[in-house]
């Protein structure tokens, strides 16, 4: 099949009143999100979730990546306007972004941003358009074996590559597992953990989890902490960067774009941690190193244009495999299967007007993106000025109402808040959330992968290595484990985690 | 061996552990099968020894980290909010939907450091009217705005 032909046909479906509608939609609430802190994408796509099971899928993945990547941009608005990073992925652009702002240049900061993201996001989406079909043709030749051993591959490159403590993230990616596992087993029908309430032999709900840790904890911890917010109104004189501005960029943003590509399609790794790495290679091939830190654009250009190319990329393994490299991805995941359709290699044959049309909904939702926000920059630093008792009721407001409207279950509500409680206490604790979040959408996939590997080897444990395909994932697994061990990569790792 | 009841490694550890032994003892419940057909208690018997293993390594590292756990919870949030949010629930059938996000939202409003009785009252009435603008007109979900008489009952 043809690339283009079927890129067009993406367009065909994505070009269309209702999904760009809801491709707008997406991008709006995300933008608004991101600029906003207090909530991050998880914690409103898991809100927003339930509120799209009507919608066609095609739609409803639409709006929920439109929020993704929104909020992705709107993280950086704030921190080149007010030095306050809306999501973690901005915490580098606020380095070089603030004091371009200070010196009068907020405008062309934004600007070459939403270049760098747009072309970064362009870029990505052709790489998922070139890439998805081989990579999903590929997969459709995996057995149960291949799958085990990519799962888990996965789910401990996400666990060491997660901020925060490895051992911790290990053991929350084995609870997260366990937590999947509750509910009526398909395979032999046997209740597990579900203590004869009637509302848990269906398992626990994913945007129950998802809501609790990622929004209602949220919340808790963020009364906890009570930080003062210092908003820095200044007119935004001259939008546009100036034909130096741009000869500068563009190396940087191109440098940013491939970065943010190989971090994008590595499990576990945020966003931050894409952007601290163009930023820290920029700065190190600089001839003037020493105006990083000082407003260097280079310094606003290449991160951003990393965090857009890994943002756009995390959907590879998920629209291909069925694998979930990020949080955001597990919940894109759950969302799938909420509507019905089964994630894996099969989707792009099957539903090839879900792939493409969300490839190139992904596109023109990166160009709204530019086109709507410069313009609108005035209001979004005005929305930074409604304080967060305002704000915190009403995303509560919304959790409820969106998880209770997937069962109109009163035990799945307080579920949710016990959740909240958890997952307040577990941050406390210095455990990372992600590889939980992780763990408990691919649980029972796992499991079954298991078995049937165990069944089809006739209990014969060494079909992980003797089948060339598992082989690789597993030795993968070992080297990913093994480099942890050694003592330079830990100390990098302390350093990028801390910085991003 | 001493160790420090506040280290975050230490809880963490415990936390794992006791997780740990409970789901695995809960799982011996559930027929263990061979490995060529696993039954229903394989896979959790070993995601609960992974559990109890990483709990004890935590457990015993925590004699050498300093890692404690930062002190000044905010049990007001802590324990408010959840509870407004499970009232929500409760609730939202047994007395309808406009009771229920009124406690939710002044719940909400008492937990938060500052409070301001007039803007909350407004806040109430403002994201009430919205929410049965946007979920019960505009999305059509199925909830009575008031159950009159209340339905405690149930």
């Amino acid at each position: 099949m043809d690339t283009f032909a079927n890129l067009m046909m993406g367009f065909g479906v994505a070009v269309t009143l209702q999904n760009l509608m809801y491709c707008f939609i997406g991008v709006f609430v995300g933008t608004l999100i991101g600029v906003l802190p207090g909530i991050g994408p998880l914690g409103t796509i898991a809100m927003l979730l339930p509120l799209t099971f009507n919608v066609p899928p095609v739609a409803a993945l639409i709006m929920l990546s439109g929020i993704y990547y929104g909020a992705q941009y709107g993280g950086s608005t704030t921190a080149i306007l007010v030095n306050l990073p809306g999501e973690t992925s901005a915490v580098v652009t606020c380095i070089d972004g603030y004091q371009m702002a200070r010196r009068g240049r907020a405008g062309p900061a934004l600007a070459i941003a939403a270049i760098g993201s747009f072309i970064a996001g362009t870029f990505g989406t052709l790489m998922i358009a070139v890439a998805g079909p081989p990579l999903a043709e590929f997969a459709l030749k995996f057995g149960a074996p291949e799958y085990f051993s990519l799962m888990l591959m996965s789910l401990v490159a996400a666990a060491v590559l997660a901020q925060g403590d490895m051992l911790k993230s290990i053991a929350m990616v084995a609870l997260g597992l366990l937590l999947g596992l509750v509910g009526t087993d398909v395979n032999t029908g046997t209740q597990r953990y579900s203590f004869d309430v009637a509302e848990l032999s269906d398992g626990i709900g994913f945007i129950v989890v998802a809501v609790g840790i990622f929004a209602i904890g949220e919340i808790v911890a963020n009364l906890d902490d009570s930080e003062e917010r210092v908003v820095f109104t200044d007119k935004i004189k001259n939008l546009f960067p100036s034909w130096d501005d741009l000869k500068v960029s563009f190396m940087p943003i191109m440098r940013g774009t491939a970065i943010g590509s190989f971090f994008g399609v590595l499990p576990g790794t945020g966003p931050a941690i894409a952007s601290f790495a163009a930023y820290m290679l920029e700065k190190k091939i600089s001839k003037t190193p020493e105006r990083f830190g000082h407003g260097a654009i280079e310094g606003v250009a290449a991160p951003e244009a990393a965090n857009n190319a890994d943002a756009q990329c995390k959907f590879i393994p998920m629209l291909t495999l069925g694998l979930p490299a990020s949080g955001v991805m597990a919940l894109m995941l759950g969302a799938l299967t909420m509507q019905g359709i089964q994630p894996g290699p099969e989707v792009m044959t099957q539903r090839p007007e879900l792939f493409w049309g969300l490839i190139a909904s992904m596109w023109i939702g990166n160009l709204m993106l530019v086109i709507l926000n410069l313009p609108l920059v005035g209001l979004w630093v005005k929305l930074l000025s409604v304080p967060y008792r305002m704000l915190f009721p009403a995303i509560m407001a919304f959790s409820a109402i969106g998880v209770y409207s997937v069962n109109n279950s009163a035990f799945e509500i307080y579920l949710t808040a016990l959740f909240g409680v958890l997952g307040f206490i577990w941050a406390k604790l210095g455990f990372n959330m992600t590889p939980m979040l992780l763990g408990f959408v691919l649980g029972p996939m796992m499991e079954e992968h298991l078995r049937r590997a165990m069944l089809m080897s006739r209990a014969d444990p060494t079909v992980f290595v003797t089948r060339p395909l598992s082989l690789v994932f597993i030795i993968a697994t070992v080297l990913i484990l093994l480099v942890v061990l050694l003592p330079a990569f830990r100390k990098n790792r302390s350093e990028i985690t801390a910085g991003g | 061996m001493r160790v420090n009841f506040k280290n975050k490694d230490f809880w963490s550890g415990m936390m794992l552990l006791v997780i740990g032994l409970v789901a695995g003892w809960i799982a011996q419940d559930y027929k263990m099968g061979t490995v060529m057909r696993m039954g229903s208690g394989y896979f959790p018997t070993i995601l609960s020894g992974i559990l109890v293993l990483f709990g004890l390594a935590l457990i015993a590292r925590a004699t050498k980290t300093t890692d404690s756990i930062s002190v000044g919870w905010s049990f007001r949030a802590l324990i408010i909010l959840p509870i407004a949010f499970a009232l929500f629930g409760y609730l939202l059938d047994r007395a309808g939907f406009v009771p229920a996000m009124t406690v939710l939202i002044l719940g909400s409003a008492i937990a938060g450091t500052e409070f301001k009785l007039l803007e909350v009252l407004g806040l109430t009435v403002f994201m009430t009217a919205m929410c049965i603008g946007i979920f019960i007109y505009g999305l059509g979900l199925p909830y009575q705005l008031i159950v009159w008489p209340p339905n405690f009952g149930h």
